[in-house]
């Protein structure tokens, strides 16, 4: 099996949950104990999921590596692939190789405030370095974390979000895009950029990790470079697409950087010195 | 030749066009297709029996088309292929303005595409001989003997698509090829994916095709393709009265006819 | 190992390919079909194509083929089994009329296959593949070898490099690696005493017409010059160059099913293609033409050079030779050379 690296582990579909219009989350278990026992990951990196017959698709590890036994991906039923992903059940078989790309790096953000701006689906490649991060809450000072959707319900993780709501250790603030609001919607009312402006969180000795479609990255850059946030304190996930997730195929080829070995977490100092193709 | 420089020249001069499309040398003895947009540099056009080319599958290229309205220089088969995308509404006058050159090589001007299309309705597309002669070969074959002629000749495809590519009237941003909901044709070229590529782009072809032979040679392994669109030019007049491209037609394949033929459903 | 210096009669050919035909390898010969030719397998030594600059096609898919099976699958009522590749299935193989250019691709290839990750599947077959290559004695306006390291008579990739003495004349034959050493030991008296030939002078003459390292230099300032509308407003965007080329790497990966059970498999796609970056969003990183252009001289003259220690051209021309609309790789290089910044 290690001899082929376009092997998948394959992987039993244990329990699906709908986020949100369209949008599941699976959580995997390996079908073989051995290959369990053996993997371990880092929060940031992703795999390539399939469904044999259809094909595989690329998506972050949106479960926490403290969390051990399964892993968890959240999608979007929109092409091929997810869409015969969609079409599993639970106790489906499917493929999952991995993990593959570089990770957040937690261990240098000991001591730090961590604030975490999401924007619709880009909260699951968060979600695993959020809960990562509050299952070794002591290591860092204050959480704060934004997350915006186009309306009510194309929130993800809503029991989450709760949850989050609840913890005294955590500040969570959600948004929906003007018109998105339902009658009994409790939360901010404005695009992402907009909020995180008028949160207005510390730069002081804080880490900003920035998740979202590229026109919400775009604009709350320059809100975070306002607040104080220096290039190297910013971090996003770059979403390329990829095939063999492992630096061969040339598709997320980007400068001299693949996303899929090099990234697919960057700096945005990192992004700058990019050429303008991702 | 001089003729066209000028012309080009001046209507760049005018400002009539952003861009002159044409022919100049190119490697090893070829020509290859020039984009000029200032007047000077018309004196690199060139034209003589090696222009092959289908200039026309360039007009409807997205950072061709940005640099405004196009000259282009345009053969027969070429002005065929731009009055068939006229009338598929992918061009007009706005956009573009033919400089001719009559199967005698001599230049021709247009006023409006109107002019050309009564340009080109005074040929009829006539099939190669040599070609006809091997279309007739094909047809004596039993459909074993034809199904193995094609195999062969289809084995080496690669699908570069360069045949797609070269064919003025492929102009689709996005091909039946490269849909996968479903996945109506496998990507792989093996022999499954190469004969259901070509089958469906000759289809496609149908009644659309202007016989200007562009497909095969952009086919870097010189598969005769063209075989198979021109036996749609040649099934099309025998069963469907004839094609010849025209603005305000109706289309050949897509328009039914109370008395067209059926017999060819099988 | 020492090159070791043999002759090998043109009569000889034959015995040895035979020889080779018999011993259990498929040959990969250049065939020709309608003008243009291949690597594909030769059954008689007759049936060799002669006469070439260069094949039309590069060898390339002796280790990496253009849709190459990466596991199957069957789905039963126990759930799902899946097998990977037997390597004892891959045949092994003397490739052989392969150009200097060519063989120098090999290593090339192998350096995108094996770094970080190494790719086993394509490794497998490399390992059974003998490279027999044929110096060359005439080369056209389209080659350019001698620009991007490489030169007619190099023996660089080869096991066995054939030079032909003279129009009509007998091979000198440069047993390179172990793997050369090997045939030549299956029938030493095909192999006579050669004393000391000067090969050069059968070789042909390719000028060197820039300097690659001097390309790199420049790509890395010219990322958003005009220069590539200007040279790509041509470019048809179709994958002829990417697949003649013996180097162009790049794959898609596609399942295809048969009922319950079915294969993955691996085929070459090109960074030329509009397709190829395009995310199911709609969104399209390299959305025109020139981008894709100058990814593609980016990628060969820049990104693998920095990344990998290699470059990705071999000089060969192919790419020139098989365009449909005459994109000249090695004039765009010039160009690019003599960019002002």
């Amino acid at each position: 099996m290690t001899d082929n690296i376009y092997m998948p582990y394959l992987m039993k579909v244990e329990k699906i949950t709908w986020e949100a219009p369209g949008v599941r989350t699976f959580m995997l278990k390996f079908i073989n104990e051995e290959d369990q026992a053996r993997f371990d990951f880092k929060a940031g990196q992703f795999g390539e999921y399939s469904v044999y017959g259809s094909g595989e698709c690329t998506f972050c590890i949106a479960s926490s590596p403290t969390r051990k036994g399964y892993i968890e991906c959240t999608f979007r039923q929109t092409g091929k692939v997810t869409n015969a992903l969609a079409g599993c059940e639970e106790g489906s078989i499917i493929g999952f190789r991995g993990p593959y790309g570089n990770i957040f790096p937690i261990d240098e953000w000991k001591g730090k405030n961590l604030l975490f701006i999401a924007g619709g689906i880009a909260l699951p490649p968060m979600r695993c370095v959020i809960w990562n991060t509050l299952d070794l809450r002591d290591n860092f000072k204050d959480i704060t974390i934004i997350y915006g959707a186009r309306s009510v319900k194309d929130l993800v993780y809503k029991h989450e979000l709760d949850d989050w709501k609840m913890r005294k250790d955590v500040r969570l603030i959600t948004t929906v895009d003007p018109g998105g609001e339902s009658p009994d919607w409790n939360g901010e009312v404005g695009f992402v950029p907009t909020i995180v402006e008028k949160v207005s969180p510390s730069s002081e000795n804080t880490v900003a990790i920035v998740c979202g479609p590229p026109v919400m990255i775009k604009y709350t850059f320059p809100v975070l470079a306002k607040l104080g946030f220096t290039d190297e304190n910013i971090y996003t996930t770059l979403e390329n697409r990829m095939k063999c997730g492992f630096g061969k195929c040339g598709r997320c080829n980007v400068g001299k950087y693949y996303v899929c070995k090099d990234g697919p977490v960057f700096t945005l100092a990192q992004l700058k010195d990019l050429p303008d193709e991702y | 030749m001089d003729e066209l420089r000028k012309k080009a020249g001046e209507l760049l001069e005018a400002s009539a066009v952003k861009v002159i499309i044409g022919y100049e040398n190119g490697s090893d003895g070829k020509t290859r297709a020039l984009f000029a947009e200032k007047p000077e540099e018309t004196a690199r056009l060139v034209f003589d029996s090696r222009c092959v080319m289908n200039l026309a599958t360039y007009v409807t290229k997205k950072e061709v088309r940005n640099k405004g309205r196009i000259g282009l220089v345009a053969t027969l088969p070429v002005m065929r292929a731009v009055i068939q995308l006229a009338s598929e509404h992918q061009v007009d006058d706005a956009g573009l303005l033919v400089i001719g050159i009559t199967p005698e090589s001599k230049m021709v001007e247009f006023k409006d595409l109107a002019e050309v299309e009564a340009f080109v309705h005074r040929y009829q597309i006539e099939i190669d001989s040599k070609q006809k002669e091997m279309l007739d070969k094909l047809e004596k074959m039993t459909p074993s003997e034809r199904w193995d002629f094609w195999i062969r000749e289809l084995t080496p495809c690669f699908k570069c698509y360069a045949c797609r590519a070269a064919c003025p009237m492929c102009y689709c941003h996005r091909c039946t090829v490269d849909f996968n909901q479903p996945q109506w044709v496998p990507v792989p070229s093996h022999e499954l994916g190469n004969i259901e590529w070509h089958i469906m782009r000759a289809i496609h072809l149908a009644g659309r095709c202007v016989d200007c032979d562009a497909c095969y040679n952009a086919c870097p392994l010189a598969i005769p393709l063209n075989l198979l669109t021109k036996r749609m030019l040649l099934d099309a007049k025998e069963h469907l009265g004839g094609y010849q491209p025209s603005i305000k037609a109706d289309h050949l394949m897509s328009t039914y006819k109370p008395d067209d033929k059926d017999n060819f459903i099988i | 190992m020492n090159i070791e210096k043999r002759l090998v009669r043109k009569g000889s050919l034959e015995k040895l390919f035979n020889l080779l035909k018999n011993n259990g390898n498929t040959i990969m010969g250049p065939l020709e079909r309608n003008g243009k030719t291949r690597f594909a397998s030769v059954n008689s030594f007759r049936d060799i194509a002669s006469g070439y600059v260069q094949t039309t096609q590069s060898s390339k898919e002796v280790a990496f083929p253009r849709a190459e099976k990466i596991l199957d699958y069957s789905k039963n009522a126990a759930g799902m089994s899946v097998k990977g590749i037997d390597p004892a299935e891959i045949p092994q193989v003397v490739l052989w009329g392969v150009r200097p250019c060519d063989a120098m691709g090999i290593g090339e290839l192998s350096a995108i296959f094996n770094w970080d990750y190494k790719d086993k599947i394509y490794n497998n077959r490399l390992s059974r593949v003998t490279v027999i290559g044929f110096s060359c004695e005439k080369a056209d306006e389209y080659c350019f070898c001698t620009s991007v390291g490489g030169n007619p008579g190099s023996t660089e990739g080869s096991d066995i490099l054939l030079t032909r003495m003279g129009g009509d004349g007998d091979f000198l034959a440069e047993i390179i690696t172990g793997k050369g050493a090997r045939i030549a030991a299956l029938s030493p008296e095909l192999f006579e005493e050669a004393g000391n030939p000067e090969k050069d002078k059968f070789l042909a003459s390719v000028p060197v017409r820039f300097e690659r390292e001097m390309i790199s230099r420049k790509l890395d300032k010219i990322f958003e010059s005009d220069e590539w509308v200007s040279q790509s407003l041509k470019c048809l965007g179709c994958g002829a160059c990417a697949y003649v080329c013996p180097t162009c790497a790049c794959f898609d990966i596609q399942d295809e099913a048969h009922g319950r059970s079915g294969s993955r498999v691996r085929c070459w796609d090109s960074c030329g293609f509009s397709m190829f970056t395009l995310h199911t969003s709609g969104h399209n990183p390299r959305e025109v033409q020139s981008q894709r252009w100058r990814q593609r001289i980016m990628h060969k003259f820049s990104y693998m050079p920095d990344r990998l220690s290699v470059y990705g051209c071999t000089g060969c021309g192919r790419c020139s030779r098989a365009c449909p609309a005459d994109m000249n790789i090695l004039e765009h290089l010039i160009s690019i050379q003599e960019a002002e910044v």
